[in-house]
């Protein structure tokens, strides 16, 4: 079986042998990285995705020749026409405090201002409502003039179509690390039928089949592969813990949360197993259709 | 495989064989072995006797002509059907072709384990015939440490492990002193005796005179069978050190392993 402790070859001694379990750990190394990154953007596009979608940002701006009476009611028109919306749950004025704090990269901290500020509505709609910005922008632009409605679609759009990107780019990455370690284990297991080319035919004119031989390849392939894989992860593991660590420690709001879901964690823990069954199953390939080639 | 008395073991009809693009090393090559049967393969060095017996052991296929090993046609057999063959025949090969990383054991049980046959019963047939073979202090020993006797016999003992219908041997006496190779002859008659079929490749005319079983002789690539002049003088006399009798493993004659 696949975990048979006795071969009839000596595939334990050959050189190549003893390099495929670094090989194999240094490609699951990067496979957990690329994929941990894969899906902590997964999780980040999809907050993003869930929290933005359903706000709106409203804004009006003041008219520097009106009274602040009529700004302000021009303000509670506005507000009524959304809150009157269907699919808006909840309208909210952002305070004249908290717009300027907004403002502050651009204006320093300041208390008051004499420049007209415009106001700002946050909307907060329905989650299973679609609501059309582009539509709230035409009728509150027929009453209130100069009134936008951000949906952010446009910056949340390009944000998501980067992590996307950045998304198929590890799976890319992914990809390519198999297809290296498949071909590592199929150039280990051909040197193998070359070098022990001698004893495997003592095995066939002994009656042996293919897959008696082929058995022992993928057992041995499926241990080293395994063994890789174990140590491949435990290094991953601990720069990931590391990463996190460095991240943790800028304690600023710039860096969203990234911890993975449990799903993420089983994903990554699969992966010794997964790099064992390629390794296995790419050698038992190899084996059996080198072999097939003979008498 | 079971053995059907009317069916040769082995026939070879206008057999040629060349390797790669060379020259021929067998032509014509014709005759039949029927079941039971004891044949000497002889002719001088390079005449083809090892290629011949290449053939017979499916080491190679034919580049021409028709080869029948148990009825079945080895040109259309497939190549699943092929172990299946092989598993009735036995060989002994010029240099052992033992497995040097293997113990004298796992070479013997060799045979029965690419049978798929349960590890007990392989421990018990595989440490009955190497008591028998005299390796019994050398069981966990790998072939680099014996002598060449010694790893003849586990040879011999991989041949025969598996009660094959067909048993080769090719210079079997080649490395070894006198008495050895009177006794592993005896061993291949008492073998012959129980009905396995046995072609044995020599030099040594003098043992292929005295035993006297019809001789395949080898010239210029062609094959020539003369009748032999068995008098059977050799098999009354037991030669000293073998142990009496076969091992019960083997007295029950060639056939599936049960």
């Amino acid at each position: 079986m696949m975990f048979s402790r006795r071969t009839d070859l000596p595939l334990d001694k050959d050189p190549l042998s003893r390099f495929l379990p670094w090989l194999i750990a240094f490609m699951v190394f990067l496979a957990a990285l690329a994929q941990a990154g894969l899906i902590a953007l997964d999780v980040l596009a999809q907050r993003w995705d869930n929290g933005m979608a359903s706000t709106l940002t409203v804004q009006i701006p003041a008219d520097p020749d009106a009274s602040d009476a009529a700004n302000a009611r021009r303000l509670q028109t506005t507000l009524n026409m959304i809150s009157e919306t269907p699919g808006v749950m909840h309208a909210r004025v952002v305070s004249e405090a908290k717009v300027l704090q907004l403002l502050s990269p651009w204006l320093g901290v300041v208390q008051a201002i004499d420049v007209p500020l415009p106001r700002l509505i946050d909307v907060e709609t329905a989650p299973d409502i679609d609501l059309d910005a582009r539509i709230l922008q035409q009728k509150l632009a027929r009453t209130i003039e100069g009134a936008q409605v951000d949906d952010h679609g446009v910056w949340l759009g390009r944000l998501i179509e980067m992590v996307r990107t950045l998304e198929a780019l590890a799976a890319g990455v992914l990809g390519l690390i198999l297809l290296a370690a498949m071909s590592t284990v199929i150039f280990t297991t051909r040197t193998g039928l070359t070098v022990h080319a001698e004893a495997i035919e003592v095995l066939h004119l002994t009656g042996a089949q293919d897959s008696y031989i082929a058995k022992q390849f993928a057992g041995r392939a499926w241990a080293m592969g395994f063994k890789g894989g174990v140590i491949g992860l435990v290094l991953a593991g601990l720069t990931l813990a590391l990463l996190g660590y460095v991240a943790g420690r800028l304690q600023a709001g710039m860096i969203p949360d990234m911890s993975l879901p449990l799903v993420g964690w089983v994903s990554l823990a699969i992966l010794p197993l997964a790099a064992g069954l390629v390794a296995g199953l790419t050698a038992r390939l190899t084996v059996m259709r080198t072999l097939r080639r003979m008498i | 495989m079971d053995i059907d008395q009317n069916i040769p073991i082995a026939r070879f009809e206008n057999v040629g064989l060349r390797y790669g693009l060379g020259p021929e090393v067998l032509q014509d090559v014709t005759f039949e072995l029927k079941p039971g049967s004891y044949h000497f393969l002889v002719g001088p060095s390079g005449a083809g006797k090892s290629s011949l017996l290449k053939l017979m052991y499916l080491a190679h296929r034919p580049s021409r002509g028709l080869v029948h090993l148990f009825g079945h046609d080895i040109a259309t057999a497939s190549r699943d059907a092929l172990p299946a063959l092989r598993r009735s025949i036995g060989v002994v090969f010029q240099e052992y072709r033992l497995l040097e990383h293997l113990s004298t054991f796992d070479n013997v049980a060799l045979p029965l384990r690419v049978a798929g046959i349960r590890e007990s019963d392989i421990k018990r047939h595989v440490e009955e015939l190497l008591v028998w073979v005299g390796l019994k202090d050398h069981m966990s020993a790998r072939p680099p440490t014996l002598s060449g006797g010694q790893k003849q016999r586990a040879s011999i003992a991989r041949a025969v492990i598996a009660r094959p219908s067909l048993l080769m041997a090719d210079e079997p006496t080649g490395n070894v002193d006198d008495r050895m190779g009177y006794r592993l002859m005896h061993l291949f008659e008492e073998l012959n005796k129980l009905g396995t079929t046995i072609v044995v490749a020599t030099h040594n005319e003098a043992m292929v005179r005295e035993l006297g079983h019809p001789v395949m002789r080898l010239g210029a690539g062609t094959l020539h069978v003369s009748p032999g002049t068995k008098t059977d003088s050799f098999a009354r006399t037991s030669p000293q050190g073998l142990e009496r009798g076969l091992p019960h493993r083997l007295t029950r004659g060639p056939g599936a392993f049960e």
